[in-house]
């Protein structure tokens, strides 16, 4: 009744046997799933259920121990990385520089030179390009929607978030939200890593529980996601 | 074939130092200018040709591994700088140790020496590298660092021998021809320190294959434990 | 090609940008490369003479110390971001850059305090200086990437660059000697630097992204 169905769409990544150890400890154990595009996949479960290590492999940071992720057809992930977007925990911003400087660095590094590009996707989350406080000096919420703009700024089909929501204000939280499922709905493909799953309550397509090192189960609505 | 060759290489290893040393020792003849303490050369420089095959061997099991990914590779490369340092070690000792007694000082800026004894620090750092390195990239890092090591030492050579004709230093078993008979008991040295060599590499080689399927294993386990336990 | 100059270039402006903002390398090199400056001078009581026999190994060590210092850091701000690949000139110019403004700033501590005078051709030093800081820099710039996945990185970088740096080290040392006592040619040891440059340069740039790739 609450199964996801995926007859129609073939899937943008394809995970098989997914297996991530370090040392001794395993944080995946086996994971397979397929996930379709033009979907915001919200991964829950609790801490060191293997949510971050699961992100990571599809961002192509880490290494899998065994198994295979193809990702648009192929398994060869930095082949793909330019349509990637990845935002992590720390924010991967350079302090000592303004918004739009460190924006306009990523957008290099990807080849962009456009600055209305960095000005837009700026505004886009809801901050001021005209800003030159410097990072560092940005609340929480600032930084942590500044670094959704720097994982966004080269455009990826796929984003890959994890914990965006966390210690932010609760304006920031809704904007990013709002963003997300603008993302979504022009064609993206959205995975985030959250604790606060009740904030995708109503943008998620669908729910992925994880525990141990393995994904649980799936589901529509977060309400079903929840119970034990 | 290992069940028996291993013992008679070992018997063979015994053979040859045993004599090696009773030619060293008593067989050989004096040294006319520094008598008995020259001695020590047939330990010295036999030591010092092993340590520099074993670096030779380390160098091309290193690209071996940058080419072909073996784990075979790695493990010849590790165990060969082990027991190169550990030759290594000795040159560096007895260097000093014959340069005594014979010109006054522990330490010249002999290119023999001085060159071993940068090798010596860049095989240690070596072995530091892949004791102090994460599991999963050990064997690419310290690949990396043995072609660094390797194009180092053609530079390390000529920068010592420049500076010696800038500051001349005595040199430590000096210049000009060996006396055939010196010559041979050295290579007899020599062959007793190779089939040593072999026999220790040989053993530690085994030992590391053998950690590593238990490593292997053990991670595989601990795997298949947990996901008992869902 | 142009992508990865444009990459190379954009990564350079940042680095000098946030060192000139911050001033963290900048500053730690320079008290240190200080430090060792006086401790050093305790050692030694300086007539004009031996001093120039001995400043041109002071001085280069005192540099490798702090060049270390800038070395460890640089890597540390950068972010483990998928795009950045052909980042390793940009990183190695960079650090030369940190160096040689160091060397700038100590030059004239080290006249002073070690009543120096070159006797030898005195524009032969700006090469040497160019070469010698070359050399620790591409090489320690590349073993700091390879110390990101060590533990204790911050003792691994040294313990990796000074064997390797032995030959060039040497050199350096001696064709300062050289020019600042006038006593013989440096010529020999500015080719053997602008060899193991070379050498090592391309060395560095073939194998960064065998380093870079291994997770």
């Amino acid at each position: 009744m609450n199964h996801v169905s995926h007859a129609a769409a073939t899937p943008i990544i394809v995970i098989h046997d997914l297996v991530k150890q370090f040392g001794r400890f395993a944080a995946l154990r086996g994971v397979s799933a397929e996930f379709v595009s033009g979907r915001l996949y919200a991964i829950v479960g609790e801490n060191g259920a293997g949510k971050t290590t699961l992100l990571r492999s599809l961002a192509g940071l880490t290494r899998p121990t065994r198994g295979t992720i193809s990702m648009l057809g192929t398994t060869d992930l930095r082949s793909v990385c330019r349509q990637v977007g990845y935002m992590a925990h720390p924010s991967l911003l350079y302090d000592e520089m303004a918004g739009m400087e460190n924006l306009r660095y990523f957008a290099r590094l990807y080849g962009i030179q456009d600055d209305q590009h960095c000005a837009r996707t700026t505004a886009a989350v809801g901050l001021d390009p005209k800003l030159t406080r410097p990072v560092g000096q940005y609340s929480q919420g600032m930084r942590q929607r500044m670094s959704l703009a720097r994982a966004m700024i080269h455009d990826p089909r796929i984003l890959l978030l994890d914990e965006p929501f966390s210690n932010v204000d609760a304006h920031s939280a809704r904007q990013m939200t709002h963003l997300l499922k603008q993302l979504r709905d022009a064609g993206k493909t959205i995975f985030v890593v959250t604790h606060q799953a009740s904030q995708l309550e109503h943008a998620a397509d669908e729910f992925v529980q994880m525990e141990a090192g393995l994904i649980t189960r799936r589901t529509r609505e977060l309400m079903m996601a929840e119970t034990p | 074939m290992i069940r028996r060759t291993f013992p008679i290489l070992g018997v063979l290893t015994a053979v040859l130092l045993s004599y090696g040393l009773y030619e060293a020792l008593i067989g050989a003849p004096t040294e006319q200018s520094m008598g008995d303490v020259q001695r020590i050369f047939y330990y010295h420089a036999p030591s010092a040709w092993t340590a520099f095959l074993l670096f030779g061997i380390n160098f091309v099991a290193s690209v071996v591994y940058l080419i072909r990914r073996s784990m075979k590779a790695d493990i010849i490369a590790l165990v060969s700088a082990e027991v190169g340092v550990v030759f290594c070690t000795v040159v560096l000792v007895t260097g000093p140790i014959w340069a005594r007694p014979v010109w006054g000082i522990w330490w010249t800026w002999d290119i023999r020496l001085t060159s071993t004894l940068v090798l010596w620090l860049i095989y240690v750092s070596y072995l530091i590298l892949r004791r102090f390195s994460s599991s999963g990239q050990t064997p690419l890092m310290a690949a990396v660092l043995a072609i660094f090591g390797a194009l180092d030492v053609p530079l390390v050579y000529f920068s010592i021998r420049f500076f010696r004709t800038q500051h001349p230093q005595p040199v430590i078993g000096g210049e000009g021809s060996i006396d055939p008979k010196m010559l041979q008991v050295a290579l007899i040295n020599w062959a007793g320190f190779l089939c040593f060599a072999c026999l220790v590499c040989w053993s530690r080689y085994r030992l590391e294959l053998l950690q590593r399927e238990v490593e292997e294993t053990e991670a595989l386990e601990a795997l298949l434990d947990s996901r008992k336990a869902q | 090609m142009s992508a990865i100059t444009n990459v190379a270039r954009a990564s350079l402006s940042k680095d000098l940008r946030l060192e000139w903002r911050s001033k963290d390398a900048i500053n730690s090199m320079l008290f240190f490369a200080l430090l060792v400056v006086v401790i050093f001078s305790f050692s030694f009581d300086p007539t004009a003479e031996e001093s120039r026999r001995i400043a041109g190994g002071l001085v280069w060590v005192a540099f490798l110390f702090a060049a270390v210092v800038a070395l460890n850091q640089t890597w540390a701000r950068e972010l483990r971001n998928q795009v950045l690949d052909a980042l390793f000139l940009a990183k190695a110019f960079g650090n030369f850059i940190f160096v040689i403004v160091l060397e700038t700033f100590m030059t004239p501590l080290f006249i002073v305090f070690y009543n120096l005078r070159a006797l030898g051709p005195a524009y032969q030093l700006l090469i040497v200086s160019a070469l010698g800081t070359w050399a620790l820099v591409v090489n320690g710039t590349f073993f700091a990437a390879m110390s990101l996945r060590t533990r204790s990185r911050e003792i691994m970088l040294p313990l990796l660059l000074f064997p390797i740096s032995i030959p060039a080290l040497l050199a350096t040392v001696e064709a300062t000697t050289a020019i600042l006592t006038g006593d013989f040619s440096a010529k020999f040891w500015i080719v053997l630097l602008a060899a193991y440059n070379v050498v090592f340069t391309t060395a560095c740039l073939l194998l960064f992204d065998t380093v870079l790739k291994a997770e």
